[in-house]
């Protein structure tokens, strides 16, 4: 039997001063593995313990993008692709705010992709988590910079005849500081991660290979939602700390997750106070009043 | 240190830097851009005052990431612009749109040189009046100032920031490439006589705050990133609230919202400049370059007995329709230059709704129009009526 005290703690949850509940429920399929990264953004996020009103998200178009519409930050849903343009435009604005970036594959590597280099590049303190599910969710699967060869969405219903990307190869060759990739399994460490990131300055970068069983997991015939989770986690192989150009990205061998790069580089930020003599706390929002 | 924020003076400066200094003078603190012909000038100006004004300049990768940057920065609370020519104003029509659905404030400079494409690179033209209005997809109304000098180029780009501030949503600067090349006389007043209007904060608790709820003038409070109200701003349409509202009522409340606070402010917006229409028998309809040699040309005209006069759109959108239509049963003839195929001169038949004679002088682009041939119109149209 309930008691009404447990229906009552049933109805609130201890995240739930990070969240816009009035936007429960939320549009994700069931079995999506962007419930479990948002939690574990979330988690990341009250472990930092930083000030919520510090704390900025942005994300772009896509399944994924809608996170900042149900996290109760100051959070922007912008166009396809361009988080990371409006994020840095935010953050050069406010660099007092931490901006954390959330979006899919195809939004930061198809559409986005130059953002996602030159942010990389200019060491942008941005921490960018990535859903990476294979496909483009939001529009019903088609295929997506990070699609298997060979495998089958409804634009490559043959299979499909492009080589993926390998994301984290990518971040770390443009000159991320922090890249790491899990996947939706692995709750504990993609934690524990973004937590990580959170607290690096400079580009800080997560994939989490997520199952999407309505779109790529129906069309590749890989069962329930469940028998997608185990699998991506049955091929996974921590191996951190080797060259990221090793860390395989393979669903049909190796899922090699781990943290790939920890290193200190100056930011954006601090480069342009350094050669325009700056400092950069004096900077304050220019129109305010106070 | 201790560069000025206004470089109160008589100076001799093309108008991408009248531009620049009109930026700075009315507290812009980021540009974000990417070098473009004929407005690279804009960019390599603030390149170098901002730093001395412990702003921000960035060099993005391209005008769509300048574009989300300036909304960006806007939202960090920050006055935000951007400057570029055709090809790079094709490229922020997707975050021009994001920023009128968001109600975001900046500025845009596109200093028009000839298209389509890439165009003439180095020569004036006056053809994105149209992509100004609508080359964002979807139904909005826009705020747009055409300078005429360089002088003007600082006086509008202050108008545009306090615009885009009063009105929150990106106010688009169409100068062109000699109002952008051409070295004039600017005078840059004294601080104390520059007028700054900034966004209005809101006043209310975060659980009262509607970020989106417009205030009597149809403008809503702008919170900014940081304030503690942890907004949510989406450019899917949206509620009072900011959160999706994706049915034809949420529609029909936002863009209503979007395009009353234009419409309804619009005798405040618009802005002409009239010289000799009150007793004008043929009125001549110009901006930018183009009102200039039309000055001339209805100078000569009076010279020659004709009672010709110039309005001079300050403001191209709003169009101001109803100056057009009042002057509509008075006027033998409309006379619009412009440097391209014909754009505004299609408001102005609309206005002019076949009450009386509308026509064009015009060229596709390369070259400004010579008075003569906007004098010989005006002949030609005195003529026609006799």
């Amino acid at each position: 039997m309930i008691t009404q005290k447990a229906a009552k703690s049933a109805q609130s949850h201890p995240m739930d001063f990070l969240l816009r509940t009035e936007r429960i429920p939320h549009i994700w399929c069931p079995g999506c593995g962007i419930g479990t990264v948002f939690s574990a953004v979330i988690a990341a996020i009250k472990n930092t313990g930083w000030d919520p009103n510090s704390i900025a998200m942005v994300s772009g178009i896509g399944c994924t993008g809608r996170m900042a519409g149900y996290i109760k930050l100051d959070s922007f849903h912008t166009t396809h692709g361009r988080a990371l343009p409006f994020a840095t435009g935010l953050k050069l604005a406010r660099p007092q705010t931490k901006v954390i970036v959330v979006s899919g594959d195809g939004d930061l590597f198809a559409i986005g992709g130059n953002h996602f280099i030159h942010a990389a590049r200019r060491n942008m303190d941005i921490t960018v988590v990535c859903v990476n599910n294979l496909n483009y969710g939001m529009t019903g699967g088609q295929q997506a910079p990070s699609t298997p060869l060979g495998a089958k969405t409804t634009t490559t219903v043959n299979g499909s005849p492009e080589e993926p990307f390998n994301f984290c190869y990518l971040a770390s060759s443009c000159g991320a500081t922090y890249v790491a990739r899990w996947t939706a399994m692995q709750v504990r460490s993609l934690r524990s991660s973004i937590t990580e990131a959170l607290f690096k300055t400079g580009f800080s970068f997560v994939e989490v290979i997520s199952p999407c069983p309505s779109s790529y997991g129906r069309r590749n015939r890989m069962g329930s939602a469940l028998e997608m989770l185990k699998f991506y986690h049955g091929r996974s192989v921590i191996r951190g700390d080797i060259d990221p150009k090793d860390a395989l990205m393979d669903i049909d061998k190796e899922i090699v997750v781990g943290k790939f790069v920890d290193i200190e580089r100056p930011t954006f930020l601090d480069n342009y106070a350094k050669f325009n003599h700056l400092q950069i706390p004096h900077w304050r929002p220019m129109h305010s009043e106070d | 240190m201790s560069a000025k924020e206004v470089l109160t003076g008589i100076h001799f400066i093309n108008g991408d830097q009248a531009c620049c200094e009109g930026a700075l003078a009315v507290g812009c603190r980021f540009f974000a851009g990417y070098p473009i012909t004929p407005a690279t000038e804009i960019a390599e100006s603030m390149s170098k005052r901002l730093p001395q004004l412990g702003g921000i300049f960035i060099q993005m990768e391209d005008e769509i990431a300048s574009m989300a940057a300036i909304l960006g920065a806007s939202w960090g609370g920050v006055k935000s612009m951007t400057s570029t020519s055709g090809p790079g104003f094709s490229l922020m029509m997707e975050n021009i749109g994001l920023g009128i659905c968001t109600e975001t404030p900046c500025v845009v400079c596109n200093v028009q040189r000839g298209g389509p494409s890439t165009g003439l690179p180095t020569l004036v033209a006056q053809g994105d009046m149209m992509q100004a209005r609508w080359g964002s997809h979807g139904h909005y109304e826009i705020i747009a100032l055409s300078p005429s000098s360089p002088q003007e180029m600082f006086d509008f780009t202050i108008r545009a920031f306090n615009l885009s501030e009063q009105y929150r949503l990106p106010v688009i600067i169409l100068a062109d490439e000699v109002i952008g090349h051409m070295n004039e006389r600017v005078i840059i007043p004294r601080e104390d006589e520059i007028e700054i209007i900034n966004r209005r904060k809101p006043t209310v608790s975060r659980e009262e705050y509607l970020a989106f709820k417009p205030d009597a003038d149809g403008v809503a409070p702008m919170a900014i990133c940081g304030d503690g109200y942890r907004i949510h701003v989406t450019g899917l349409t949206h509620d009072e609230r900011g959160y999706p509202a994706m049915d034809a009522k949420g529609q029909e409340e936002m863009v209503s919202r979007l395009v009353n606070k234009i419409r309804n402010n619009r005798n405040k917006i618009i802005k002409t400049k009239n010289m000799f229409i009150d007793d004008a028998e043929v009125v001549v309809v110009s901006y930018g370059i183009s009102a200039r040699s039309s000055m001339q040309a209805v100078r000569d005209a009076r010279s020659d007995g004709i009672k010709a006069g110039l309005i001079k759109l300050e403001t191209v959108w709003p169009f101001p329709e109803d100056l057009i239509r009042s002057l509509t049963p008075k006027v033998k003839a409309f006379i619009m230059p412009e440097i391209n195929g014909g754009q505004m001169v299609l408001e102005l038949e609309r206005c002019a709704c076949g009450a009386c004679p509308v026509s064009l002088v015009s060229n596709y682009g390369g070259a400004i129009i010579h008075p003569s041939v906007i004098l010989g119109a005006i002949h030609k149209a005195v003529k026609g009526k006799q």
